[in-house]
């Protein structure tokens, strides 16, 4: 008997999960059909209609938005027909008459130029067409006219203008929020290109300067750091995608040290533990290199004797997880925390907090730097990298939310 | 059998697996050995870690006691489990691996931008996995009771609460390693004892059996039935009873039973007498437990054969661990050689099966009556070789046993709790990981503490059914088609793995007991599969305003080799 059960309680769940989710997609808020007045349901019934023609205009004027929102602004000025236009062509129209459309347009030039509101009769060779009179108002964002609303009827209605005008002023309120919602796309646009890795200077300086010092006293030493930096500029100057992977992260990152070393020498020391399974992973490109380059700073800065640096790379489920760790100077937590929320500008280098920036823009807030750190303690820098999200392959790019 | 060995073998396999998964690893001291660290996972060590995975207690008990008990049409099993990777291998490997996708519904989202069809994936790999943990469960308990004595469940509980504290505390996580090492321990833990086992059977004069005849015992032998069972007998058989048959209390009475159904009680001892025939065992009346999906593969065998083969066949595809491991390739090409890899190892690995079940079938017939078939592949190294080297060789196996439920239990626990932490419990976070571990363990443990009682590989297969119907259409028409859309994808997940699911769970819970329908929900891949096929087809065409946009450029990812791809786009 038990296994009848069982198999019943394993036919039943999915069951049960299946109706918990109908009655979650179909559930309504409380009809509003036992309140109020009839005036009250009449404005609850407009301020509905307006709302529900509100969220295609919000991406702006095109063919397609139009169409979809003259629906219900024709209900909502319950006119024979409605055409939205923009400065060029009629973008949609619904309702009777169609064939008005190029005399519309025709019209339309001074309305479209002056910007004012107008009424005028349409001339008509069908005898039965129900379009005789047309109101145009205009529909403007920041003083500039974008296109026309064109609402025919009947008759001429001063009822049907004053309305029009009132509808048209809406729209162009939806279409300046249009604007607003582009620009700031355009803006965090501009910010991640600005986000772009970047690699410091003064490390360019520094190594030119190091490969010069060998040139004369070791040509052969000189010769293979001369390669080393070309390998490490191509990889930080390359062009295509925004990602790369761990395993060509990491080879940047030899390449990088072996630039330092050759300043360095014995100083520094670097051990590296490595889950091979990891490797494969892509990642915002060049976002460990700066770390490793702050480890290095942050190790050898203001003390004479060595520094050792620790990268570790382990597979942990659905991420990986990067840790670099120094035993160097530290910082004061208080400080970094300014400097992450970039109220201090940091002491050269493009810094932990573009890097937090880029990590924080990929995968979400809670995949931001750990630091752990204190004045004299070191710091140890965790990074956990999801080993899929979406967008986030070799040729992708960094995009807007 | 002496149990110390055995016992000290897996503790041996534990350690050892441990010791691995410590050197997985790789460390070097200065950045002049950084080329020895930085390199990917080659091809053939990853193959071994695909195959150390996937070869669970099915492969490693379950084929043998079906070969013994079935005879040799159960060499289906062998051959659609290794046949499943040239599948694999033509039609997803490569483009699952440039895809990017670490998980199932990873895979799903990069490639339909949906969240309604990643939840779906999610919940079917929850689904599969917890279909395909059961067998590894009860496998664990009829090891345990099979070396130690201990109680059925024992086994299963013990390997539920190791695996649930590796995984969760983070140890023996899917490293590469471990996996690897698991499979050549296993190889060997079957390979070595068949060499000793074919030297005595060659030495024993190498006396064949032909499997359409009925098995008999070679020797005069004495069966302790342990449950209740009904002995359907063809022919009359005489047999030396010491307990209860047909409610008649006998003491060590020679008795002859007539042509018919028996009842024996538990605890009843049988004597056979050399030579004798095997009687066919059926489970007693009052057992609600499903008859065995044995009878109609019998009543239909070109029907079950087939569903057989459809399920095996599309359905490794769909298992949640194995399509975690393409990700560590580090691109399409070494995803397919690894497949290719697997296929050889996997191949390789299955020609032992079988020869436990031949020779279980000459040295150990009377495990078709007592139902603990899947135990042939213990009991032969005592049974056939004895003594000491016998102990020895038993406890190998059962390290290599032990080896498979550790790594398949836990490749799929890992793959059940990542997705229940990420798509079904509110928030990320490790102490979440932990709790979907403990949850990914325990519904199967409790599933296998009530069911039981059905065959390891029919189990399996079972779950085979369950991934051919959702998983294989979706990635197959994900990879191939690009007019697959969101609503298609759901649809087709939703009737062809939904309506095989309940099909398994029919089939489990023993409705309805006999008959064609039977056979039908027994076997559901040979129309589930194309059902989820048709309707992802047809609700993707009636849906065709649907298609995501930005399909041509993830199918274009998911076919041109990684290197054209950094030059178009550069």
């Amino acid at each position: 008997m038990s296994g009848f059960l069982a198999g019943l309680l394993v036919a039943v769940l999915p069951l049960l999960a299946a109706g918990f989710w109908i009655g979650r997609r179909t559930a309504r808020p409380a009809s509003l059909a036992g309140l109020g007045t009839p005036v009250e349901h009449a404005t609850f019934e407009t301020l509905h209609t307006a709302s529900l023609a509100t969220p295609p205009l919000r991406a702006g004027l095109t063919e397609e938005t139009a169409g979809k929102s003259a629906r219900k602004l024709r209900s909502l000025l319950g006119t024979d027909a409605l055409c939205l236009t923009d400065r060029d062509q009629v973008l949609v129209w619904d309702g009777a008459g169609a064939h008005h459309r190029a005399e519309i347009m025709e019209r339309l030039t001074g309305p479209l130029d002056t910007g004012r509101g107008e009424a005028f009769p349409l001339t008509c060779d069908t005898p039965d067409c129900s379009v005789r009179w047309a109101v145009v108002a205009p529909l403007t964002v920041d003083d500039r006219v974008h296109g026309a609303l064109v609402a025919c009827a009947p008759r001429e209605s001063a009822v049907l203008v004053r309305a029009a005008g009132e509808v048209a002023r809406w729209v162009s309120v939806q279409l300046e929020l249009a604007d607003l919602d582009q620009s700031r796309t355009r803006l965090i646009e501009a910010e991640i290109r600005a986000l772009r890795a970047q690699i410091s200077p003064h490390f360019i300086f520094n190594s030119l300067a190091v490969i010069a010092s060998f040139v004369r006293t070791d040509p052969e030493r000189a010769r293979e750091l001369l390669l080393e930096f070309a390998d490490f500029t191509r990889y930080s100057f390359r062009r295509h995608g925004d990602f790369t992977t761990l395993a060509d992260e990491l080879h940047a990152i030899d390449h990088y040290l072996a630039l330092v070393r050759a300043r360095f020498g014995d100083r520094l020391s670097v051990t590296l533990q490595i889950a091979p399974e990891v490797l494969p992973v892509a990642l915002p490109f060049l976002c460990l290199q700066p770390l490793v380059e702050n480890a290095v700073k942050h190790g050898l800065e203001g003390k004479a004797d060595k520094c050792h640096i620790q990268i570790t790379a382990q597979d942990a489920g659905a991420e990986a997880l990067v840790v670099i760790e120094d035993d160097g100077a530290g910082m004061d937590p208080g400080l970094l925390r300014r400097i992450l929320a970039r109220e201090v500008s940091p002491t050269g280098g493009i810094g932990l907090s573009n890097v937090d920036d880029r990590l924080r823009q990929v995968y979400g807030d809670d995949h931001g730097l750990v630091i752990e750190t204190a004045v004299g303690a070191g710091m140890k820098i965790t990074v956990r990298l999801p080993k899929y999200q979406p967008g986030v392959h070799l040729t992708g790019r960094l995009t807007p939310k | 059998m002496n149990s110390a060995y055995a016992v000290t073998a897996v503790a041996l396999v534990a350690l050892a697996t441990v010791l691995v998964g410590a050197f997985g690893l790789r460390i070097s001291r200065t950045t002049s050995d950084f080329y020895v660290a930085s390199r990917t996972v080659g091809p053939r060590l990853n193959a071994a870690a695909i195959s150390g995975e996937y070869l669970s207690a099915a492969s490693f008990l379950g084929i043998a006691g079906l070969v013994l008990v079935q005879g040799p049409d159960m060499l289906w099993y062998p051959v659609g489990y290794t046949a499943g990777y040239l599948v694999l291998l033509l039609f997803v490997a490569a483009p699952l691996r440039r895809s990017g996708a670490y998980t199932l519904p990873d895979f799903a989202e990069a490639r339909l931008a949906s969240q309604t069809v990643r939840r779906l994936a999610g919940a079917s790999v929850v689904g599969v996995g917890w279909l395909y943990l059961l067998p590894q469960l009860q496998g664990a308990g009829l090891t345990l009771t099979v070396l130690t004595g201990a109680p059925d469940w024992l086994g299963g509980v013990i390997v539920a609460v190791v695996v649930t504290v590796i995984v969760g505390a983070g140890g023996m996580r899917s490293i590469t390693f471990v996996q690897a090492f698991q499979y050549w321990l296993k190889l060997t833990a079957l390979l070595v004892p068949a060499l000793f086992l074919v030297t005595a059977w060659q030495s024993d004069g190498a006396p064949s059996h032909a499997f359409d005849e009925p098995a008999a015992f070679r020797e005069q032998r004495v069966v302790r039935i342990d449950d209740t069972l009904v002995l359907r007998l063809t022919e009359p058989l005489t047999v030396t009873v010491d307990g209860t048959v047909d409610g008649r209390e006998l003491d060590g009475t020679e008795t002859g039973l007539s042509a018919g159904p028996h009842r024996i009680d538990g605890g009843t001892r049988l004597t056979f007498a050399e030579g004798a025939e095997v009687p066919a065992a059926g489970r007693g009346a009052d057992d609600a437990l499903s008859p065995s999906r044995a009878e109609s593969r019998e009543e239909r065998p070109l029907y079950a054969t087939y569903g057989l083969i459809l399920a095996t066949f599309f359905g490794t595809m769909g298992l949640p661990h194995v399509v975690v491991r393409f990700y560590t390739s580090p691109h399409g090409v070494a995803a397919r050689r690894t497949t290719v890899a697997v296929l050889g190892l996997v191949g390789a690995f299955y020609l032992l099966p079988p020869v436990y079940g031949a020779l279980g079938r000459l040295y150990a017939p009377e495990l078709t009556l007592t139902g603990d078939a899947d135990a042939a592949v213990l009991l032969l190294p005592g049974r056939m070789i004895g003594g000491t080297g016998g102990d020895l060789l038993g406890a190998l196996v059962a390290g290599g046993a032990f080896a498979a439920f550790l790594s398949t239990a836990s490749g799929l626990t890992m793959a059940v709790a990542g997705v229940l932490t990420q798509d079904v419990l509110p928030t990320r976070g490790v102490r979440h990981f932990r709790l979907g571990t403990v949850l990914a363990m325990a519904v199967p443990l409790g599933a296998s503490l009530l069911v039981g009682g059905l065959p390891v590989a029919d189990a399996v297969g079972l779950a085979f059914a369950v991934s051919a119907s959702s998983f294989c259409p979706l990635l197959v028409l994900g990879i191939w088609w690009r007019r697959l859309t969101p609503p298609g994808a759901a649809a087709g997940m939703l009737v062809g793995g939904g309506s095989a699911f309940l099909a398994v769970a029919a089939t489990m819970a023993g409705y309805p007991g006999a008959g064609p329908w039977h056979a039908l929900l027994a076997w559901p891949a040979l129309w589930s599969v194309p059902l989820g096929f048709l309707t992802m087809i047809l609700v993707s065409l009636a849906t065709p305003g649907r298609v995501p946009p930005g399909t041509a450029a993830v199918l274009a990812r998911f076919h041109l080799p990684e290197e054209l791809r950094t030059e178009v786009s550069a």
